[in-house]
């Protein structure tokens, strides 16, 4: 299985390879998970990747074998497009932060991005992750949210998850985070395309 | 059991293992959290060194005064320590002696592709280079005990892919390593030339010795597959090419310097193509090639930026898989790292940018500031370098010219290696003004602390060095401290400090948002929308928190820390702060 989660430096994209790393280790995958750290994570695109399966050699995925994208933000999730395979899916928060390049007035901010994704054959998983989150009582978790809906349609077994995030998240906010995975679990089922 | 671990932490739990109990560094990216991890076990004594330099001493001295002692920094990092790093060589040291240099292909967070292996073989020192977490951990323990079989310092290279990515280890004891005696013969640790000269003798020797170890060691291994193909390679490399040519027979190097030439000499023999997969420079290809060996290398990959499957596969294969495509790559908006809402540094170079001063900048966050659209910055080279370079551009333009520049330069890097630049001004007697912006913390490495925040790596209480006071020994007369927000005291002060002549050091101070337990500001900052006419001039400060929407400034009230400096910036009063969070 390969994963790549794209994100803006600050929204969770760390915490959220962390948790399905940790899954996959638990049901006895080889995995590799290759992260970012430095420059980058001060509000530019930031990228992990998760690889696991019976042997995994190289810690990146490759462009044009991702099963899955988890994209935290719009124009992350269109940028990181061409990592997917063919028939890949995309777990897509509805987000839209703007890069400074839009913010200057020097670009446009894409428009319909789902719509794009669409039309280029990907199977789009779209979420107010941000609202879920927020309505949880706490915008932060909305990475654990986007984590719901992947777990799920990854197949990943729902408790093994919920007890990794509870085991790494700081435990003031354990419980929180897995209302939000159960939440985006919830919120997927009979989605896509 | 099996863990995940990321790569610097494994090299952290093979220092512990290994029976390390002295550990330095200086933080730079990739290679921060080997100490942060370091600093969790209680049987090192684990510090954040002022420099690379100085900590490569501190290290060296543990280990000849008889201790395992470990010191990481990053690829550049080793530049700043280089004399030490060459100066040991020869000597050799007592208890092991362990260097651990992250490399950064690519140049994720780095000025330079810089390649380790080249200055392992300058000193005439082994070099490890591990691929993956688990070989992180057994080299680090492997690296000691060939520091102390062979009497050498070992450096064990790392690169980006291989320090920030998690695989699976197994975890082991730690060794009881006791202190070596502190007796050695006399003369060996002394550099004169009269010793020196013997001990360069026993350096060549030394690698005639290793490079027979390296023939049989563990460290590098034949894994025999197809003979159509070889692969030689070492670190990611060799799980890039793994995972293109899994049935291709390889070469794996463990140990970089010196290579075996026995051993890849018969495995150039068995195969009927021979390519070397390796990163940036063609080091392993020229070594191989000189012993007369057909290989490639160099002229089948390229030579700049990081490798991946891909890059092998298309390069070496032909293939060049069809891709998903959504907009032309040239529509899509970049999204570079920017200043934070609320940064310390915004409010500086905002300034700076309308005094239309040149500015000699430095490395850190604030060389952000080089970015649109703030464009405020001119030079940033290496650690330290702005103090001197702003000297050096009133030697070259005149006395004058120090009116029309400054030197900018941040708390941690003032102390790195910026201090000595301010002493060459005093000595020499320049104008250049020099300013510290002090956000209280090493900041873009992720939140070390350094001697000016008054704690060390354990979080311990410690001295805070006060920049001011340094100045002020070093006899520099004109100091100011300056609110980072207020821009328009930066302002008056800077206009007034330039255009002095003698040198002057401004500090300018707020600590970073983001640091753990700070006070976060109550207070926001909003568009008052009937005064806004939609000018941008708030927009030229680059802040995160503001954008355009329907005309007219707006400011996310989750981002907006209420610094006020976009405020300032107004020149229409249009935007206020309240003090709950209206926006």
């Amino acid at each position: 299985m390969n994963i790549v989660i794209v994100a803006v430096g600050g929204q969770g994209a760390l915490f959220a390879s962390k948790v399905i790393g940790a899954v996959a280790l638990k049901q006895g995958y080889d995995v590799k998970v290759s992260e970012v750290h430095g420059m980058s994570q001060r509000g530019g695109s930031v990228i992990t990747h998760v690889r696991y399966g019976k042997a995994i050699a190289s810690p990146i995925v490759e462009e044009g074998t991702a099963d899955l994208v988890i994209a935290m933000e719009m124009l992350e999730g269109l940028r990181a497009a061409s990592f997917l395979k063919p028939s890949g899916s995309m777990v897509l928060n509805e987000q839209v932060i703007h890069p400074m390049p839009v913010i200057t007035g020097k670009m446009a901010y894409p428009e319909d991005i789902p719509g794009k994704l669409r039309a280029a054959g990907i199977n789009v998983y779209q979420l107010n992750a941000l609202a879920i989150a927020t309505n949880e009582g706490n915008s932060k978790v909305a990475n654990a949210v986007l984590l719901g809906a992947a777990a799920r349609i990854c197949g990943i077994e729902y408790d093994v998850c919920k007890d990794v995030i509870l085991s790494n998240a700081p435990s003031k906010y354990a419980m929180v985070n897995v209302h939000a995975f159960d939440r985006g679990y919830t919120v997927i089922k009979g989605m896509g395309k | 059991m099996k863990q995940l671990m990321l790569g610097n932490e494994a090299i952290a739990r093979g220092a512990w293992e290994a029976g390390v109990t002295v550990s330095t560094a200086y933080p730079g990216t990739p290679s921060t959290e080997i100490t942060e991890f370091i600093s969790k076990y209680p049987e090192i004594n684990a510090e954040w060194s002022v420099n690379e330099k100085v900590a490569f001493e501190i290290a060296m001295g543990a280990s000849i005064a008889g201790a395992r002692a470990i010191v990481s920094m990053k690829h550049v990092g080793l530049n700043n320590a280089m004399d030490p790093f060459m100066s040991i060589s020869y000597p050799g040291v007592n208890g092991g002696l362990v260097v651990i240099v992250a490399d950064d292909p690519g140049q994720h967070s780095s000025q330079n592709e810089q390649d380790t292996r080249w200055l392992a073989i300058a000193a005439k020192v082994p070099l490890l280079e591990p691929s993956d977490s688990a070989e992180c951990l057994q080299f680090v323990k492997d690296a000691f005990d060939i520091s102390e079989q062979f009497d050498t310092p070992v450096v064990v290279r790392l690169t980006t892919r291989v320090a920030h990515s998690q695989s699976i280890v197994i975890p082991g004891e730690r060794a009881n390593v006791a202190l070596k005696s502190f007796d050695q013969p006399h003369g060996k640790y002394i550099v004169a030339p009269a010793y020196a000269r013997k001990r360069r003798v026993v350096a060549e020797e030394r690698m005639s010795r290793l490079a027979e170890f390296s023939e049989t060691t563990k460290l590098n291994r034949c894994e025999h597959g197809s003979t159509g193909l070889g692969i030689i390679s070492s670190g990611t490399g060799y799980q890039y090419a793994k995972e293109v040519f899994p049935d291709a027979s390889f070469f794996k190097i463990g140990l970089a310097n010196p290579l075996p030439k026995e051993a890849i000499t018969a495995f150039v023999k068995t195969c009927q193509r021979v390519i070397v997969v390796e990163e940036v420079e063609s080091i392993y290809e020229m070594v191989i090639k000189s012993w007369g060996l057909n290989v490639e290398g160099s002229a089948v990959l390229p030579r700049v930026g990081e490798l991946s499957s891909r890059i092998i596969r298309e390069k070496i294969l032909g293939e060049a898989p069809d891709l998903i495509q959504t907009m032309p790559e040239s529509q899509i908006p970049v999204r570079p790292p920017v200043m934070c809402a609320g940064c310390h540094h915004r409010g500086p170079f905002y300034v700076l940018k309308k005094l239309k001063l040149k500015v000699s900048g430095d490395i850190g966050c604030y060389t952000l500031a080089a970015s649109p659209p703030l464009e405020a910055m001119h030079t940033s080279i290496c650690m330290g370098a702005s103090i001197g370079m702003a000297f050096g551009f009133e030697k070259a333009r005149g006395k004058e010219y120090a009116a029309q520049s400054v030197a900018v330069i941040g708390d941690s890097t003032f102390w790195h290696s910026g201090l000595p630049g301010l002493v060459d001004i005093v000595y020499n007697k320049g104008y250049t003004t020099v300013i510290v912006l002090d956000n209280s913390i090493t900041a873009m490495t992720g939140h070390q602390d350094n001697p000016s925040t008054g704690k060390t790596l354990d979080g311990s209480a410690a001295v805070a060095l006060d920049p001011k006071k340094i100045a002020e020994a070093v006899g520099i007369k004109r100091i100011r401290e300056v609110d980072a927000y207020d821009i328009v005291a930066l302002e008056k002060v800077i206009k007034e400090e330039v255009a002095v002549q003698e040198p002057s050091l401004i500090i300018t101070k707020r600590p970073c948002c983001l640091i753990k337990g700070q006070k976060v500001s109550e207070k926001k900052c909003f568009v008052n929308i009937d005064k806004c006419i939609g000018c941008r001039k708030c927009l030229s400060a680059g802040c995160p928190a503001i954008s355009f929407l329907n005309g007219k400034a707006y400011i996310d009230a989750l981002l907006c820390t209420g610094c006020g400096v976009c405020s300032s910036i107004c020149s229409l009063n249009a935007i206020s702060t309240s003090e709950g969070g209206a926006a």
